[in-house]
């Protein structure tokens, strides 16, 4: 429960800054470490229950159907991480308060670095699969959010967007690898899935596991090939290089390999991958650190080339070289983000990072100067400091694998390189800035930073003197948690001390200080020799690469997409054509085994109308009105065939629509052209669509005939048979609607209620050429409302309104329901609009449409409400039967609020299309007749 | 009967098609109402065809199946809706574009089209 409780508070935390923003800058950052300094503290509170290898577990189902639920644990992997998240992360936000100036907006900066730190948390605490991809992208986004901090610069947006388009992608990488893993051990619960590494080898998914899942890591730390985007992402405020591009996002990837060492390592394709990537990136980055004239710059070529090293150790497969990778996490953390934190103060006293201007500082920043020396003496791996012990051990494991069969002693060979290269980089950052000369026009005269501007630095590097003088006392037994959680077995024995003896490692590291020490003196002929190589730069290949990506893009959009209708119809149309026919081809026959039901005139005759009316309607659709005409006698057979199939309610519906489509038609013609060209496009073009729509016609009915043809297994035993006994109506379609499928129903009224909405939304202040006379030059008859068609529809409407009363309550066991008997009521309604126009309606129905679709809406959510009360589903319907004096035996069922609803949304969307598109016409009309 | 019957949702599926493929905004919503005709009957075709058979409990021995015809009757009001929101949204682009054409353009010819015509117009008036 506590490990919840580390991941919740820096989540609530995310808004503190936010609040506290009016309160001054101080009280923002104070607000701001309030929630990690808990999560801290309850960390620390499982120190011994950790040490001891306890495991917090938290659980909390979610979709518990999908098997996703949210899984927290805390293990000795996960207490070492979220320390350095936490405990650094306070520093940071310290360090933050003094680095941001008056212009940044500090509350967003500590919003942003908290969602960062919840994402981080997120990742070392799940114990969930996708629950921890979810927090990985989650870095990713919220380090875009950081590192474009400063969005007015060029520099800054384009590296975020790199860092995010190169992690983001092997996030997705990372993604495919977990799935894969999820289907092989067919669960994604991480400790589970971490003791079946036996299934994972054997299962042929392995290789392309492993493939994914290196991307993933290799690109969130930075490996190489992908190192490119941390240089860029430099480009962050540098509290955030110290925090992200050093201590934590950036060993997301050595996390996520050291998580899954015990399930993916220990085969020959894991060693040789992850040691020579990580050798590579090792000597890569510390060979390009050595000519960065940026002090950021170095800092994270430097940084690329201590992920190196971890990955290697990761990658020798021995235990103790797990050990080590682990041990130099937290010496890395440690001094790096220290010398980070340097790097910013210096920028910020002196208004440059440039090496080159940068000489001398020591006699004008004593202090800062000191404690940047003393983290970068650990940085070169000097004995008494905390890298030089982890080095150590890396060297020694370097000495003790046999990777590379019998050239494996290349890999102590090249680790000395590397840590030779470390040594003269680390050199360059001491001597070149502190010592050197006199600084060289600088923007302004370099002074101590505020006093607790350099209080993260100070306690950063007591620590890394701590931890190299006093090793076991001060991390023994966390480094010993963390290691037992990363093996998963018992540790094979282990020492640290400062002092191991006169050995080879400690012969390596004396070798790798004289002739690092060496580099540098000697560093003029290696600048002039690399100065004579193009300098590769990587973001150029990047933003080609992203420009020719667009290019092509926009070209397939282009070419797809040229802004007519037309052309999108067609090639959807045929699209579609090309999918359906493929599997008709591999048809036998068209004719199934049914038994067919013999034809008659009846039949014959109404399909013949059908075919007829269907031509005219495409005949006439030029003469507009007689289209409609055709299309009306269209309908009506489609709603005879529903009747003669035995679907009465479909009959009622179609014909009550039938009658709406054609008024609303009708409408619309007094405002749209009454005739079309005849010829409106050119005769190929005509031909053209003729042959599609031929062709689909014919794939459609002989989908069709096909399917009629076949025997049919249906699902509707379960509603005829649950029917009476569960929804307590006889009418099936019904109880279907309002009960069995009555969420489905509940969606498509709020469809109908928006759509007419929309309508609404869309006649709004429209400005409507008012035709006077129609196309052939024939004046509207100015008598627009009829006497005689007034007095029958008065007179009819109480019939109509009792009708569909009476098709209402008798739905729920005969035809009829709340969608049928409210398209005859707005029918009703709308016939008076027609016979006496709007402005009489409004005196005598001022009724608010979008209010009835609201409340109708509310009616039938709240009938689903309902059921909660008494301990059902939503929607589960009750009913009962009741005896009155005079009417006899009824039954009362839940479904008929439900059905009201139905019946009210129907009614409020009908009229609110067409009573505001009529409204217009009349209106008009007649200020048009005043004039 | 069958085939009578996939006869007719045949021709409706293709009418409608040729009819979405106009121009202007009024024979495509014609062919829109056409083709969601032709849908609603393909579904109601899915529960097979039934003649005289019970839509209600009781009445017969037979029933019709019913889950299609509870999928179409909402698929005819939603289709209906649909209907009307093309409509007014035509209305609305031809007073906010100042004509009838699907694409918002005058003519949704390309200029070869256009020439052929104006070609063929030339050669009629030639011929008088």
């Amino acid at each position: 429960m506590n490990v919840f409780w580390i991941l919740l508070l820096p989540i609530l935390g995310i808004m503190a800054p936010l609040l506290a923003a009016r309160l001054g800058r101080s009280a923002c950052a104070w607000a701001t470490a309030v929630a990690p300094f808990a999560a801290l503290v309850i960390l620390m509170q499982q120190t011994n229950g950790v040490f001891a290898g306890q495991v917090d577990a938290f659980s909390m189902e979610w979709i518990p159907v999908l098997g996703l639920n949210v899984e927290l644990h805390l293990d000795g992997l996960a207490y070492l991480f979220a320390l350095l998240i936490l405990g650094i992360g306070l520093l940071v936000i310290l360090y933050a308060r003094y680095y941001l100036s008056e212009q940044d907006s500090m509350p967003k900066f500590y919003a942003y670095l908290m969602l960062f730190m919840v994402a981080m948390l997120g990742i070392v605490l799940s114990n969930n699969l996708i629950q921890l991809w979810f927090f990985w992208e989650l870095t990713s986004i919220s380090s875009f959010l950081l590192i474009s901090f400063w969005s007015h610069r060029t520099d800054a947006r384009k590296g975020a967007r790199m860092a995010l388009t190169i992690t983001g992608a092997g996030g997705l990488a990372l993604l495919a690898a977990l799935l894969m893993i999820g289907h092989v051990t067919g669960t994604y619960q991480l400790d589970e899935v971490l003791g079946m590494s036996d299934v994972v080898h054997a299962s042929g998914y392995y290789p392309a596991i492993l493939v994914l899942f290196l991307l993933g890591a290799f690109t969130k730390s930075a490996q190489f090939p992908f190192h490119f985007w941390l240089p860029h992402a430099m480009a962050a405020p540098t509290p955030v290089s110290a925090y992200l591009h050093s201590a934590t996002m950036v060993k997301a990837g050595i996390f996520l390999m050291a998580r899954f060492f015990p399930l993916l390592a220990d085969t020959d394709a894991w060693f040789i991958v992850v040691s020579l990537t990580g050798m590579a990136t090792l000597l890569v980055g510390a060979y390009t650190a050595l000519f960065k004239h940026d002090l950021k710059g170095l800092l994270a070529y430097s940084t690329i080339s201590h992920l190196g090293l971890i990955t290697l150790l990761l990658g020798l497969g021995s235990q103790l070289a797990a050990i080590a990778a682990v041990f130099h996490v937290i010496n890395h953390a440690i001094f790096k983000a220290s010398l980070f934190m340097a790097a910013g103060i210096i920028d910020h006293e002196s208004g440059t990072r440039d090496m080159r201007k940068l000489n001398g500082l020591f006699k004008y920043m004593p202090i800062t100067a000191t404690l940047a020396m003393v983290a970068a003496a650990s940085m070169a791996g000097v004995p008494l400091l905390n890298g030089f012990l982890s080095k150590e051990m890396m060297f020694a494991e370097t000495l003790n694998q046999y990777t590379l069969g019998a050239l494996s002693w290349w890999i102590p060979l090249l680790a000395t390189v590397g840590g030779a290269l470390s040594v003269a980089y680390s050199l360059r950052f001491m001597h070149d800035v502190f010592f050197n000369g006199e600084p060289i026009g600088l923007p302004k005269t370099p002074h101590e930073p505020p006093r607790y501007m350099r209080v993260p630095v100070e306690v950063l590097v007591v620590l890394c003197l701590l931890v190299g003088i006093f090793p076991q006392f001060v991390v023994g037994d966390l480094l010993n948690a963390a290691s037992s959680a990363v093996l998963q077995t018992r540790l094979p024995e282990f020492h640290l001390h400062i002092w191991h003896g006169f050995n080879v490692p400690l012969a390596m590291s004396a070798v790798a200080i004289t002739v690092g020490s060496m580099l540098y003196i000697k560093r003029r002929h290696l600048f002039h020799f690399q100065g004579q190589f193009n300098e590769m730069d990587a973001k150029m290949i990047f933003e080609g690469l992203v420009q020719r990506t667009v290019r092509v893009a926009t070209a397939i959009q282009n070419w797809l997409d040229t802004d007519s209708l037309q052309r999108a119809m067609f090639l959807l149309l045929l699209l579609a054509l090309a999918m359906v026919s493929y599997p008709l081809l591999s048809m036998d026959s068209v004719e199934g085994s049914r038994p067919q039901i013999p034809t008659n005139w009846v039949v014959t005759f109404c399909t013949g109308l059908l075919i007829v009316s269907t031509i005219l309607t495409v005949w006439w659709s030029h003469r507009r009105l007689r289209a409609l005409l055709a299309l009306s006698v269209v309908g009506l057979v489609v709603s005879i065939a529903f009747a003669y199939f035995s679907a009465p309610d479909l009959a009622l519906t179609q014909l009550s629509v039938e009658v709406v489509t054609i008024l609303l038609f009708l409408l619309a013609l007094f405002f749209l052209p009454q005739h079309s060209p005849a010829l409106d496009s050119s005769l190929r073009k005509i031909v053209r669509d003729l042959g599609i729509a031929a062709m689909f016609g014919s794939v459609v009915g002989t989908i069709c005939y096909a399917m009629l043809t076949r025997p049919l297994h249906s699902i509707s035993e379960f509603f005829l048979a649950n029917s009476k006994s569960g929804g307590g109506g006889t009418n099936v379609v019904n109880v279907i609607l309002v009960d069995f499928r009555g969420f489905d129903t509940l969606g498509e009224i709020t469809v109908l209620g928006i759509a007419a909405l929309g309508i609404y939304k869309l006649l709004a202040r429209i400005t409507l050429a008012m035709p006077t006379a129609n196309s052939d030059g024939i004046p509207w008859s100015k008598e627009s409302h009829p006497v005689l068609l007034a007095l029958i529809s008065q007179s009819l409407l109480p019939l109509a309104l009792l009708v569909s009363a009476y098709i209402f309550l008798r739905g729920h066991n005969m035809p009829g329901g709340g969608f049928i008997a409210g398209l005859i009521t707005a029918i009703a309604l709308i016939q008076q609009y027609v016979a006496h126009g709007v402005e009489w309606m409004k005196q005598r129905m001022p009724i608010n449409y979008q209010g009835l679709i609201a409340s109708g809406l509310c009616i039938a959510i709240l009938s689903g409400v309902g059921s909660w009360f008494f301990g059902h589903n939503f929607l589960k319907t009750w009913y009962d039967y009741f005896y009155l004096p005079g009417i006899g035996k009824f039954e009362l069922a839940s479904a008929m609020v439900f059905d009201l609803g139905v019946y009210l949304t129907v009614i409020g969307a009908t009229l609110l299309i067409l009573a505001n598109l009529g409204k217009m016409t009349t209106s008009e009309r007649l200020r048009g007749g005043q004039e | 009967m069958e085939f009578s019957f996939a006869l007719g949702v045949g021709f409706l599926a293709g009418a409608g098609v040729f009819l979405m493929l106009r121009g202007q905004t009024f024979p495509v919503i014609l062919g829109l109402t056409l083709l969601s005709y032709a849908v609603n009957l393909f579904l109601f075709a899915s529960g097979r065809l039934m003649i005289d058979g019970a839509a209600i409990l009781g009445t017969a021995d037979a029933y019709s199946d019913p889950l299609p015809q509870a999928l179409v009757l909402t698929a005819i009001v939603i289709g209906f809706a649909m209907t009307a929101f093309v409509i007014i949204l035509a209305i609305r682009a031809r007073t906010d574009l100042g004509n009838d054409q699907v694409d918002g353009r005058e003519s949704s010819l390309t200029n070869g089209e256009l020439l052929d015509r104006k070609y063929r117009k030339d050669v009629k008036e030639a011929k008088r």
